[in-house]
């Protein structure tokens, strides 16, 4: 084999956007496998904490229908990862469901390996009590007891478990939390492709046309010989990927530009070079390392359950107010304390609860990295916030803040004052449960094989 | 002197990850990136200034092949956290914005 081609489909399965008829042009070119990945942990904690997808059914259905629809057409594999958003087992089912009814609907057959990441508090215990739980930087300060309080925890996995349901023959691969470039450098490396190239060329295509210099619908060829790799787009007439452009998508969400780890090793870009092609939107990479780890790790995220919340939204518009404001809200703070001691305090300790207030004109978006510089905006939105470990509790608490947050004085004025004007009645808005990520982390496991369970199943009627 | 906004294609900050915030100077051509690199503004102990954050938590990058700068700080909330305003972490690059290049 000379070359190796395949199709990144889209950056975020279940955005609903994907356009079947750019796949059928990228099916012209032959490509051994279509892959696209379906989460982020850029949705939040929620998702992870909670099981439930940051997308819609019907968005998922139509993109996978349209992966699966171009991957039966060209009798390739499909590979998708991180199902669901979170690529949690919960998430992974949801996703299969899916398939199972595409499968049904269009008389497909389909032999499908599920790849499920979710890691049971027990495993990672037992590796933790043996020093086999590294932090990465920066990362939240853990105990023996997170895993047990964690609501959920997935392993990233990276190409082996994808490469062994390749190996067994799988139509259609879907994994739970996975690495978004060892999704489309799992089968290169397998045929003996160069693995910077590999994975330098998975990185590049895994959010889709966003590689491009103006994103915009389509998807991407990626094609991988032995001395260098293409990145071609392939869509409406304005996309094009330029040697900046590849480039400067290396910066994006990472924290470092040339350096990306993984768990079998690191993706070294720092002598990658980038040319563009004759045609004018596609660009060559050489020169992409990967430099095998000596321990085999994989990454851990861990979402748990902070409490129940409940807001209130309002403004200020006193100028005064506006100007002693922190100390106001201070006031208001030491008042809803006293009010919640005396009247929850046989419920209700003070470290079981959180309050806290943005301000929005002055510093909500930034928090403590806003400038100093002395402003006064003519008026503030304020989001009171506060969380607490049950949802009863939590609107006794809002109830009991209101009071404080309406008519707690200021020296200016002398008699009774109402300085918070409330957006809604009732004036507070129950959030229910929110999470918070935990972890940050590294397992060393024993083998590639412990933290991934893989099942075959056979989605539609066997031939 | 020149906002560092008008030399730029593109400045945006984005989580890298829950945990760290990164920052994209990006530029449409080679003469605005390398009077920038060349004015020897952008620096990891300007940015640990800008965002409170000390000099040796902060990675700095030149990207020459990418005409870009970077940078990326520990959040001083994790996403989504108690207390956090900006889930994605897209609306932390305004002081960036008025940095003054001769």
């Amino acid at each position: 084999m000379e070359e190796i081609r395949y199709i990144a489909a889209t950056g975020s399965l279940g955005g609903g956007g994907l356009e079947p008829r750019y796949l059928e042009d990228a099916l012209k070119h032959q490509p051994h496998f279509i892959a696209a990945d379906a989460g982020t942990s850029d949705a939040g904690p929620f998702s992870l904490g909670t099981g439930e997808p940051a997308y819609s059914r019907e968005a998922i259905k139509w993109d996978l229908a349209a992966v699966l629809i171009a991957g039966r057409k060209a009798n390739i594999p499909v590979l998708i990862g991180s199902a669901g958003t979170a690529g949690g087992d919960v998430h992974v089912d949801h996703v299969l469901d899916i398939a199972r009814e595409i499968c049904e609907e269009q008389g497909f057959s389909l032999k499908t390996a599920v790849i499920k990441s979710d890691q049971s508090s027990g495993y990672l215990e037992k590796l933790y009590a043996s020093g086999r739980i590294h932090s990465l930087d920066p990362a939240p300060e853990i105990d023996a007891g997170t895993f047990a309080r964690s609501e959920r925890i997935v392993g990233m996995m990276g190409v082996e478990p994808l490469q062994d349901a390749l190996a067994a023959g799988a139509d259609f691969v879907l994994a739970g939390r996975c690495s978004d470039p060892a999704l489309y450098a799992a089968m290169p490396i397998m045929r003996g492709f160069p693995a910077g190239l590999a994975w330098h060329v998975g990185k590049a295509v895994e959010c889709g046309t966003l590689v491009c210099e103006t994103s915009g619908k389509g998807v991407i060829l990626g094609r991988i010989r032995q001395d260098h790799a293409v990145i071609q787009p392939i869509g409406g007439s304005t996309l094009r990927c330029t040697p900046q452009s590849v480039a400067a998508h290396s910066l994006y969400e990472n924290s470092d530009p040339y350096l990306h780890k993984e768990c079998s090793g690191t993706l070294d870009l720092s002598r990658s070079v980038f040319e563009q092609m004759d045609d004018g939107i596609s660009v060559k990479v050489t020169g992409s390392d990967f430099i095998p780890a000596d321990v085999f790790t994989v990454k851990l995220e861990g979402a748990e359950r902070a409490g129940f919340q409940t807001i209130i939204i309002g403004g200020v518009r006193d100028p005064y107010i506006i100007a002693e404001l922190d100390s106001w809200l201070d006031g208001i703070r030491e008042k809803i304390d006293k009010a919640a001691r005396d009247v929850l305090g046989d419920r209700l300790e003070r470290q079981d609860y959180s309050i806290n207030f943005h301000v929005y004109g002055r510093d909500a978006v930034m928090g403590p990295l806003e400038s100093r510089e002395p402003y006064l905006p003519r008026e503030v939105g304020i989001v009171f916030e506060a969380t607490a470990p049950t949802q009863e509790l939590e609107t006794q608490l809002a109830k009991i803040s209101r009071q404080p947050l309406l008519h707690h004085p200021i020296d200016k004025w002398k008699g009774a004052i109402t300085g918070f004007a409330c957006l809604h009645n009732p004036a507070y808005l129950e959030r229910g449960e929110v999470y918070r990520f935990n972890l940050n982390h590294v397992a060393l496991p024993d083998s590639h094989t412990d933290m991934f369970r893989t099942e075959i199943v056979q989605l539609g009627k066997a031939q | 002197m020149t906002p560092l906004a008008d030399l730029t294609s593109l400045i945006r900050s984005k989580n890298a990850g829950p945990f760290a915030l990164t920052f994209d100077i990006m530029f449409a051509d080679e003469a605005s990136y390398l009077r920038v690199k060349k004015s020897g503004v952008l620096t990891r102990e300007l940015f640990a200034e800008m965002f409170r954050t000390p000099a040796a938590k902060v990675k700095f990058f030149e990207c020459d092949n990418a005409l870009a700068f970077k940078f990326s700080i520990p959040r001083p909330r994790n996403s989504g956290d108690l207390g956090d305003g900006d889930l994605h972490g897209g609306q932390q690059f305004a002081p960036l914005l008025g940095i003054q290049i001769p």
